[in-house]
């Protein structure tokens, strides 16, 4: 036990004599979470629109009042004629342009229905697709609170989203960026630290010591638990305090899940550095084969079942994808581990299979 | 196997591929011994010290230390082998008093128990023990790197190159300090690619692509020189190289600082007629003077009949 303590303490010397490292490990959170937050949301705020109002009787002012005082848009242009909504939209700035037809109001009296053109900027389909909902969602809204008194046969499907009903971006990106970053430091980090020894030679000195394999392995990756947990609730404190993400459900069970999926990554780190001798390998191993899939394929960024059949089946072996629907069904369900016991087990087999391949590998003497 | 032997290898032989790194090797050396491998660089030093310390398995062949396989109980070795990789492998951001501390640990020892045994090594690069290893000279790293070898008490010592890259002076204490290591007790095998410091084993092994050309004592390598030897000097070094390969009865004409080697078959050699046959070349101040091989000459020589 004596060696062991001795072999972590050396560990957390090499980490805190690497102030450039030691500083990314605590800096990217926070930086990370203020770009996701900021720059890259995807939420709809101020987009600016054009409308084209040649009627311009009650409906359609109240109308256009409603959409302005969403909060979702602000009124860049009155359009004089139909031919200027090109040209609006080739100078970039405005996203969505509203066309009533001449006489709205009349018509609308007359035959009971009225035509309203929404005409959206799909150079960025994502955005243009929401704003068009959001804008057709308040029109419909009005409708009916128009014709409250004589109330027609019409079905109306009311959308309403649950747990995130302001369909805020924070309540996406706070567990993606855990699932990320988390699997950054705990992957990357082992897998350098444990090839940096093979690198220096130090590895063969280990090696050529009564030091037992698991000795050496759990001792390089003991520090880094304590790191990735350390990042892990510098990003709940500030999405709590920051973003105001929730944690509706249990912090403990939440802390532990987060060790659990820090257990899976480090298994994965140790792989990798079984696998390889070099720091560059284990560097694009983890940068390339980790990084991108955890991403791209685990519903963080793009939702999984928008995906080609291929890639959802591939999305299953996303360990991460695992770790964000449970820390979801957390933070902003509340549910307990009865309703996440599965991915529980799922995220358990990743760690088990991971470690076992690692010991199976791992090589008493050199290759 | 002698009774008293500490490293016992018979018949090793060792590929990578298709590359032949050690060819069928075979030696003892006996408990408390300074053994010495010389040979150029790939010459299969190192694999053979890799196999020996148990981080490279033999192709074919046994290999034991203090009687244990390299194989079978290559866990007790690792609690009684000392080793020294050829490259620096100590933890440069670590300074030279965590390093120490750091092999006593998880060699189950500490510094104070064992500080008699690296007093004498460790005393000199105290003064910096709390710079890091990696600002060390190349002499302070190897003393540190023997140091750190050395704390856990082993019974034999495996130091792959330790002087390379080191200079002159630090080279004589740390053969110094390696025999005061020897009159503890302790085996040890050292590896060195520098010819003149074969005279400071007990016995040495020379080595050339992956054979063990011979074993022996080094004032017995020396004697076993089959030729007469003479240096020769002279102004032009260059021309008098080629010039000497050309006079009848040489055998082998090698370079050696300012001075050339120079070999005959037959033992009498008319230094007269040598030097008259130089003047004649207009080679000035030209001196000849027959002297005893170094292990150098008998490397070469060695290396020239093995081809």
């Amino acid at each position: 036990m004596k060696r062991f303590r001795g072999f972590v303490i050396k560990e957390f010397y090499h980490i805190f004599r690497d102030y450039r490292t030691l500083l990314i490990l605590f800096g990217m959170p926070a930086v990370q979470l203020m770009l996701f937050g900021y720059v890259l949301t995807n939420e709809i705020k101020d987009a600016k629109i054009a409308i084209y109002d040649p009627s311009k009787d009650v409906v359609t002012r109240k109308i256009s009042d409603k959409i302005l005082s969403s909060g979702y848009f602000i009124l860049e242009r009155n359009l004089r004629s139909v031919t200027e909504i090109d040209p609006v939209f080739r100078q970039g700035d405005v996203k969505l342009a509203l066309i009533y037809e001449p006489g709205f109001a009349q018509k609308l009296e007359k035959t009971g229905t009225a035509r309203i053109q929404i005409i959206g900027d799909a150079s960025d389909p994502n955005t243009a697709n929401m704003l068009v909902n959001y804008a057709s969602g308040i029109i419909s809204n009005y409708l009916v609170s128009m014709n409250s008194e004589q109330v027609p046969l019409q079905i109306i499907p009311e959308v309403r989203m649950m747990y995130n009903g302001e369909l805020k971006g924070v309540y996406m990106f706070v567990p993606g960026l855990m699932a990320m970053l988390l699997m950054l430091i705990s992957a990357l980090m082992t897998s350098l630290s444990i090839t940096r020894e093979k690198e220096l030679g130090t590895m063969e000195l280990l090696l050529v010591s009564p030091m037992k394999p698991w000795q050496i392995i759990v001792g390089k990756v003991f520090p880094y638990v304590f790191l990735a947990f350390a990042d892990a609730c510098i990003i709940l404190v500030l999405g709590n305090l920051v973003f105001g993400m929730p944690i509706l459900g249990s912090i403990f069970l939440l802390l532990l899940e987060s060790f659990l999926y820090i257990c899976m990554a480090l298994s994965l780190g140790i792989l990798i550095s079984s696998i390889t001798n070099s720091q560059q390998v284990a560097m694009m191993i983890s940068l390339v084969v980790l990084m991108l899939p955890t991403i791209l394929l685990s519903g963080f960024i793009f939702p999984v079942e928008n995906m080609p059949m291929i890639m959802q089946v591939l999305c299953h072996f996303m360990p991460p994808k695992y770790y964000i629907i449970i820390i979801k069904s957390i933070m902003l369900q509340g549910n307990g581990i009865g309703y996440v016991w599965r991915e529980t087990l799922i995220l358990m087999a990743f760690t088990a299979i991971f470690l076992g391949i690692s010991i199976k590998k791992f090589n008493v003497r050199l290759t | 196997m002698t009774p008293a032997a500490s490293v016992h290898v018979e018949q090793l032989t060792k590929r990578f591929g298709e590359t032949l790194a050690l060819d069928n090797i075979s030696f003892d050396v006996s408990r408390g011994e300074l053994f010495g491998f010389i040979g150029p660089d790939g010459a299969g030093k190192t694999t053979l010290f890799r196999i020996l310390t148990t981080l490279l398995l033999a192709t074919t062949g046994t290999c034991s230390v203090e009687g244990f396989d390299v194989v079978k109980d290559y866990k007790k070795i690792r609690n009684i082998a000392g080793y020294m990789p050829g490259k620096f492998s100590l933890y440069q951001d670590l300074t030279v008093e965590e390093n120490l501390n750091f092999f006593a640990t998880i060699f189950g020892t500490t510094i104070r128990e064992n500080y008699h045994l690296v007093r004498e090594i460790y005393q000199q690069i105290e003064p910096f023990k709390n710079r890091k290893a990696g600002k060390l000279s190349g002499g302070m790293k190897q003393k540190l790197a023997l140091s750190c070898a050395m704390i856990h008490k082993p019974d034999v010592l495996f130091l792959d190159e330790p002087t390379t890259g080191v200079d002159a002076v630090s080279r004589l204490e740390f053969w110094e300090m390696l025999k005061r290591l020897k009159e503890a007790g302790i085996t040890i095998l050292v590896s060195t690619p520098y010819m003149d410091e074969a005279s400071l084993c007990d016995r040495v092994a020379l080595m050339q692509n992956g054979h063990i050309m011979t074993i022996s004592t080094p004032r017995e390598v020396i004697r076993n020189y089959p030729l007469s030897l003479l240096s020769v000097k002279a102004g032009d070094i260059y021309n008098l190289l080629g010039e000497l390969r050309k006079y009848p009865g040489v055998h082998s004409v090698y370079a050696f600082g300012q001075t050339a080697h120079v070999s005959f078959r037959n033992r009498e050699v008319e230094k007269d007629i040598l030097s008259g046959f130089l003047k004649k070349n207009k080679h000035e101040s030209v001196e000849i003077m027959p002297i005893e091989a170094t292990i150098e000459d008998c490397f070469m020589e060695l290396m020239n009949n093995n081809h």
